[in-house]
């Protein structure tokens, strides 16, 4: 059991532990700060990997920015306690057992196949080309075009956004 | 694997101790001046009878704050009041892992970085770490449970998100310059001399940078979080005793290493016209971290200097300086910097005078826009003196 290994267990357990408490605290406040806590466990994991760009992605883009932003909207409705029998009714819990069994079967599928398949790759192997001297090569010459599409989808749907609430606001004056 | 003690385990855990220790003490040198410098400024003397010239003032402080009694109000979210000030300080202080605090020193044989870990996306990593400062004002604000603390929250959150992304443009221009994101390549890059570093070639990076430090830090002009004459305190009103020092701390923990950064990005880092190379390898890793400590302490008075200097902003007045001055002058230096790398093959002192001269053209263009804007007749929905009129009815 090497210093990997041990942090690899416990990045593991935080981002578990963190997954089950989002959806078992009753308050939405912190099923936000666990879902926080799980986000960055994962960019543990990430690091461990040797993908350091895609951890610090991770961070600023998920915890940093669009979680922030989630707490801000949970405080400012004032969301409240939910109640004992609350979300899951009817229908919801039907499909969430069908997704939950899905889920599983996917897990089982890939932890078996990771089983009986010895020849997987190194991580170690994979992650040398994967700097991020490696993608900025990959963005910014192999896959310019596809990169520029979706910077440009991205801009449109942040002035849509603009447009929208513009309006909103010229109509109450 | 093969594990050298020495290397791997003691030089680094000694790095670790020696710069978590220089940042408390650093945060008590920040108290002591603070109170000294903003006396000298208003032609007051300040704290000065513990100890000489008040130098113990910061200690007694501290023993003043851990005496107290820890209070905690009825009416708050108990695990998160607990939690807040930590969530705070944390960020503030892991942030000083990636800034190299000067050249590599040999002891005994053994060449020592002067760096905690220099990884390769050393800027994404801080950019990642200062984006979660924001939750410890917004979580101690929510779970204080009043609405002074709400408020004050809710204005620092919305500041915080609004600069972080200047903070992260400003430096998309160095990180073209120098093609790393390491920040101990990119203080080597900028070499001995005053006139290569990066505060004149982007210039208007550069300032607005350093704009959306001070905000980032919620200190004046930008410190609407805890307006004093608004919100009681902000998002620490309940706090009290060590809880309360432990927001200060991380206050003066985000100064310091804010200018480390800064220092390290935008003033050449450890060098000094080639001051930092003299004397052996010993002498010269002792130089080089003397001139960025000396550097940075440069910087954080200039912290102290603008909070008696310029007044607080409008909370309009912030969103405005924030995303129709700061931005779109970071956006332009992106752009220059790119189109004239290429043009004049790299040439920095036609990149340094082209940034300027973008910055000027695209603050002139939003400054006649806004103009225009206010001379068009608006009509005010409400007027300003509503809040008083809950006053009158008390009366």
């Amino acid at each position: 059991m090497n210093a990997e290994m041990i942090l690899f267990f416990i990045f593991g357990a935080v981002s578990l532990i963190g997954a089950i408490s989002v959806i078992s605290f009753r308050h939405p406040i912190y099923s936000a700060l666990s879902l926080i806590v799980t986000f960055f466990a994962q960019a543990g994991l990430f690091v461990l990997l040797g993908a350091h760009f895609v951890a610090a992605v991770q961070v600023i883009v998920y915890a940093g920015a669009i979680m922030v932003l989630f707490l801000f909207v949970i405080m400012l409705l004032n969301l409240g306690t939910l109640s004992e029998k609350g979300a899951m009714t009817g229908k919801l819990k039907g499909i969430a057992i069908i997704l939950a069994i899905l889920f599983a079967a996917e897990g089982i599928y890939i932890a078996v196949n990771a089983m009986t398949n010895t020849k997987v790759e190194s991580a170690q192997a994979v992650t040398e080309s994967f700097t991020i001297t490696y993608i900025g090569e990959l963005l910014f010459r192999d896959y310019l075009l596809p990169f520029e599409v979706t910077s440009l989808i991205l801009l449109a749907a942040l002035i849509g956004v603009i447009v929208l609430v513009k309006r909103e606001s010229q109509t109450e004056n | 694997m093969e594990i050298d003690l020495v290397e791997q385990i003691i030089i680094p855990v000694i790095k670790v101790l020696f710069i978590a220790h220089l940042l408390v003490i650093g945060v008590m040198a920040m108290i002591w001046s603070e109170r000294r410098v903003s006396g000298w400024m208003q032609d007051r003397l300040g704290p000065n009878r513990v100890g000489p010239q008040g130098l113990l003032q910061p200690i007694a402080d501290g023993i003043k704050f851990l005496f107290k009694e820890d209070l905690i109000p009825n009416h708050v979210d108990k695990p998160l009041y607990v939690l807040a000030p930590a969530m705070l300080l944390i960020p503030a202080m892991i942030t000083i892992a990636v800034v190299p605090f000067g050249d590599s020193i040999t002891i005994a044989g053994i060449e020592i970085p002067l760096q905690i870990a220099d990884l390769n996306i050393g800027i994404l990593y801080i950019l990642a770490i200062t984006s979660l400062g924001v939750y410890g004002v917004v979580i101690g604000a929510w779970a204080s449970n009043n609405k002074y603390s709400l408020l004050g929250g809710l204005r620092s959150s919305a500041q915080m998100i609004s600069y972080e992304l200047t903070l992260g443009l400003a430096i998309i221009g160095i990180l073209m310059l120098s093609s790393s994101l390491s920040l101990r390549t990119i203080a080597v890059e900028q070499g001995a001399f005053p006139w290569k570093w990066n505060f004149l070639i982007h210039f208007p990076a550069f300032l607005a940078f350093t704009a959306a430090m001070f905000a980032e830090t919620n200190r004046l002009p930008f410190d609407l979080a805890e307006a004093e004459q608004e919100l009681v305190a902000g998002y620490h009103t309940e706090y009290s005793s060590m809880k309360f020092a432990i927001f200060f701390m991380a206050e003066y923990m985000n100064m310091i290493v804010g200018s480390a950064v800064v220092v390290t990005l935008f003033l050449g880092g450890w060098h000094f016209f080639g001051l930092e190379s003299i004397g052996g390898p010993f002498w010269s890793g002792v130089i080089s971290f003397a001139i960025f400590f000396i550097k940075t302490g440069i910087f954080l008075f200039v912290f102290i200097w603008v909070r008696w200097t310029l007044p607080r902003f409008r909370y309009d007045q912030l969103m405005n300086f924030g995303w129709k001055f700061l931005l779109p002058v970071a956006l332009s230096s992106i752009v220059v910097t790119g189109t004239l790398y290429i043009i004049t093959g790299g040439s920095l002192v036609w990149i340094g005078i082209g940034n300027v001269v973008a910055a000027f053209i695209v603050v002139a263009i939003v400054a006649g826009m806004l103009a225009m804007d206010n001379n068009k007749p608006e009509v005010r929905s409400t007027p300003a003196a509503a809040p008083l009129r809950g006053l009158d009815a008390v009366e």
